[in-house]
C-alpha cells in the first residue's frame, strides 16, 4: 500500500507539472508569480555571494597574492609605453591639422587657382629629388604647373597621372626657376644642387646681394608666377664667374606633406621691406656704454625715425650748430664746438672759434 | 553476500536512519545552491558544469530516504530553477521529481553514509538528468538541444568528485539525537 502510495504521488506531481508545462505552451502564458517569488528569494542570495565573492578576491589580491604584484606593475609599465606611443601618434595628428589649417588659409588668400594635395610616397633614385602627390588629371592637374607651400614654391609638376602626379622638387639637380632678390632686385636662376640648398646663379659678381635677403619667383619662367618666396640667401659671395649665392628654400621649411599645385597661376608683387613669410624680425639697437646712445632722438619732423649710428650723429652736429648760431654750409668762417653735449645746454652759447671782431686800440698803446 | 556488499546494501530498510535538518537549512541550502547557480558562472565560467542544485536534491533525498519527501524535495528545487531559466515552468521540475524519487528510493537499500556511494550515485543522477532533461525539451518543447554524452559523462565525473564533500559538509548540518 505504501509503495503505491509513492507511486501515486509521484505520478501526481509529475502530472501537475506537466499540465502547468502543457497550459504555458498552449497559451504563450507565462506563470509570472511563481518566477517573481523565486527571483526575490533568490536575489539577495546571489547579491550575497557576489559581495563575498569580491570581498574574497580583494583579500587575495591585496595581501595573498602580492606576486601578482610584479606582474600588473609590468604589465602597466607595458601600458604605459603604449600610451605615451598614442600620445606621441596624436600629437602628430594635431600637426597635421594644423598643417591642413594653414593651407587652406592660404588657398582661400592667394589668388592663384589650386588644388591641396597630400605627399604619398618619394620617386625611386638614389639622387632623385622628386615625390609623387595624391592629384592627378582627373583633378586638373597639368604637366608643368608650379607646386607651392604657404612658404613658398616647393616644385613643379613632372609627369601627370590619372589620380596622382610626379612633381620635381626645388631641391633636385635638375630644378630651374627665375628668381630676383627682394631688396636690389637683382635677376637669377634657381636650381637645385640635390642637398638642402639651392643655388641662385647667373648673378654678376658685379651686383649687390646681401647675406639674409629673400629671392621670389620672378614669373620669367612661365611656371611659378610671380611674387612667391624661394628662399633667404645664407650665403652671398663673390665667384670665379658669377656669385656664389645659396639660399634657404623657403618652401621645405615645414616638411613635406601637404601641398597646393596651382592650376592657374595669378602674378603678384614682390613685397616691399619685410621678409615674407617668417614674420617682424625684430633687431636690437647696437651696444652702447653711454645712456645717450640709447636715448631716442627726435628727427625734424619730431617722429622717432633716427635709427642708425649715422643719424644719430648728423642730428647731434645739427643741434650744436643751431645752440651755437652756426649755419652748415654757409660761408660765415665760423666753426662750432662739436665737443659740447647738445642736451646738457639749455641756452645758446659762443663758438669756439669765432671770427673776431675789430677791437679798438687802447690808450695807453696809441700814447707809445 | 560480501563483506563489502554487506556494507553497502543494508538487511532491513529500517537500519537505515533518517536525518533530520532545520527548516531554515531546508530553505536556505537549495536557494543557495540555485544562487551559485546563476551568479557564480557569470566570473568563473569553468564553474558552470556544477550543478549544485541536482546535488542538493540528490543529497537531501538520500537523507530523507522517503519517495514522497524525496519526490517533493525534488519538484520544490526543480520549479525553482525552472523560474529563474528561460523556459516553460515544469522540466528541471519534472526531471528533479524523478530524480528525489528514486535517490530516495535507491537510500532504502543502500547505505548512503558511504563515500564511494555517494560519489557514484551522484554520477549517475547527473547523467540521468541530464539525460531526461534532452528528452523532455525535445519531446514536451521540440528543442534543438544537443545531448553530448562524452561531455555529459565527464562533467558528470566533476560533480561526483565535488558530491563527495559537499555531501561531507551538508552531513555537519544535520540535527544531532
Amino acid at each position: 500500500m505504501n509503495r503505491y502510495r509513492n507511486m501515486a504521488v509521484l505520478v501526481i506531481v509529475i502530472g501537475a507539472q506537466l499540465v502547468l508545462l502543457a497550459y504555458q505552451v498552449r497559451t504563450k502564458d507565462d506563470v509570472s508569480l511563481l518566477r517573481s517569488v523565486t527571483v526575490t528569494a533568490v536575489t539577495p542570495l546571489a547579491r550575497g555571494l557576489d559581495s563575498m565573492r569580491g570581498s574574497s578576491l580583494g583579500f587575495l589580491n591585496r595581501y595573498v597574492l602580492l606576486y601578482n604584484a610584479q606582474h600588473e606593475n609590468e604589465r602597466l609599465k607595458q601600458e604605459l609605453d603604449k600610451m605615451k606611443l598614442e600620445n606621441q601618434f596624436l600629437r602628430t595628428e594635431l600637426t597635421t591639422a594644423d598643417r591642413v589649417r594653414a593651407l587652406a588659409l592660404f588657398q582661400q588668400q592667394t589668388r592663384s587657382r589650386t588644388v591641396a594635395a597630400r605627399i604619398i610616397g618619394t620617386a625611386t633614385g638614389t639622387n632623385s629629388k622628386a615625390v609623387f602627390v595624391d592629384r592627378g588629371a582627373t583633378d586638373g592637374v597639368q604637366r608643368g604647373q608650379a607646386v607651392i607651400t604657404p612658404d613658398g614654391i616647393l616644385g613643379k609638376v613632372t609627369f601627370v597621372y590619372p589620380q596622382a602626379a610626379q612633381v620635381l622638387l626645388i631641391t633636385d639637380p635638375a630644378f630651374a626657376a627665375g628668381v630676383i632678390s627682394q631688396k636690389n632686385r637683382v635677376p637669377g636662376t634657381l636650381k637645385g644642387l640635390g642637398r638642402s640648398q639651392v643655388l641662385v646663379d647667373y648673378v654678376q659678381n658685379e651686383v649687390k646681394v646681401e647675406e639674409g635677403e629673400w629671392f621670389f619667383t620672378s614669373g620669367d619662367d612661365r611656371v611659378f608666377a610671380k611674387g612667391i618666396p624661394a628662399g633667404q640667401a645664407r650665403v652671398a659671395k663673390q665667384g670665379t664667374t658669377f656669385k656664389e649665392i645659396f639660399l634657404d628654400p623657403a618652401g621645405l621649411q615645414r616638411g613635406l606633406e601637404e601641398v597646393l599645385i596651382v592650376l592657374e597661376g595669378v602674378h603678384q608683387a614682390i613685397p616691399e621691406g619685410s621678409a615674407p613669410a617668417s614674420g617682424p624680425v625684430v633687431i636690437m639697437p647696437p651696444a652702447s656704454e653711454s645712456s645717450e646712445a640709447n636715448t631716442p632722438v627726435q628727427s625734424e619732423s619730431g617722429l622717432p625715425a633716427l635709427s642708425t649710428d649715422a643719424d644719430r650723429l648728423r642730428e647731434k652736429l645739427k643741434r650744436v650748430g643751431e645752440l651755437q648760431g652756426v649755419k652748415y654750409g654757409t660761408a660765415s668762417g665760423r666753426l662750432p664746438n662739436f665737443n659740447m653735449e647738445p642736451n646738457q645746454v639749455t641756452r645758446p652759447v659762443a663758438p669756439l672759434l669765432a671770427p673776431e671782431p675789430a677791437k679798438p686800440e687802447p690808450e695807453a698803446q696809441r700814447k707809445q | 553476500m560480501t563483506e563489502l556488499s554487506d556494507q553497502i546494501l543494508m538487511t532491513s530498510p529500517r537500519t537505515g536512519k533518517i536525518s533530520r535538518f532545520r527548516i531554515v537549512w531546508q530553505i536556505f541550502i537549495p536557494l543557495a545552491a540555485i544562487a551559485f547557480q546563476v551568479n557564480v558562472p557569470l566570473f568563473f565560467r569553468y564553474l558552470s558544469y556544477l550543478e549544485l542544485p541536482l546535488l542538493v536534491t540528490v543529497y537531501f533525498s538520500l537523507m530523507r530516504r522517503n519517495p514522497i519527501g524525496g519526490t517533493l524535495i525534488g519538484a520544490s528545487i526543480g520549479l525553482l530553477q525552472d523560474a529563474l531559466s528561460q523556459q516553460p515552468l515544469g522540466i528541471f521540475g519534472m526531471v528533479k521529481t524523478l530524480v528525489g524519487y528514486f535517490s530516495a528510493s535507491m537510500s532504502i537499500k543502500i547505505d548512503v553514509d558511504n563515500s564511494m556511494v555517494r560519489c557514484a550515485l551522484a554520477f549517475f543522477f547527473f547523467f540521468f538528468h541530464q539525460f531526461l532533461t534532452w528528452v523532455l525539451q525535445r519531446a514536451l518543447l521540440a528543442q534543438p538541444y544537443e545531448f553530448k554524452a562524452t561531455q555529459t559523462l565527464l562533467f558528470g565525473l566533476l560533480n561526483a568528485i565535488v558530491a563527495v564533500p559537499l555531501f561531507l559538509i551538508l552531513d555537519k548540518l544535520k540535527e544531532r539525537g
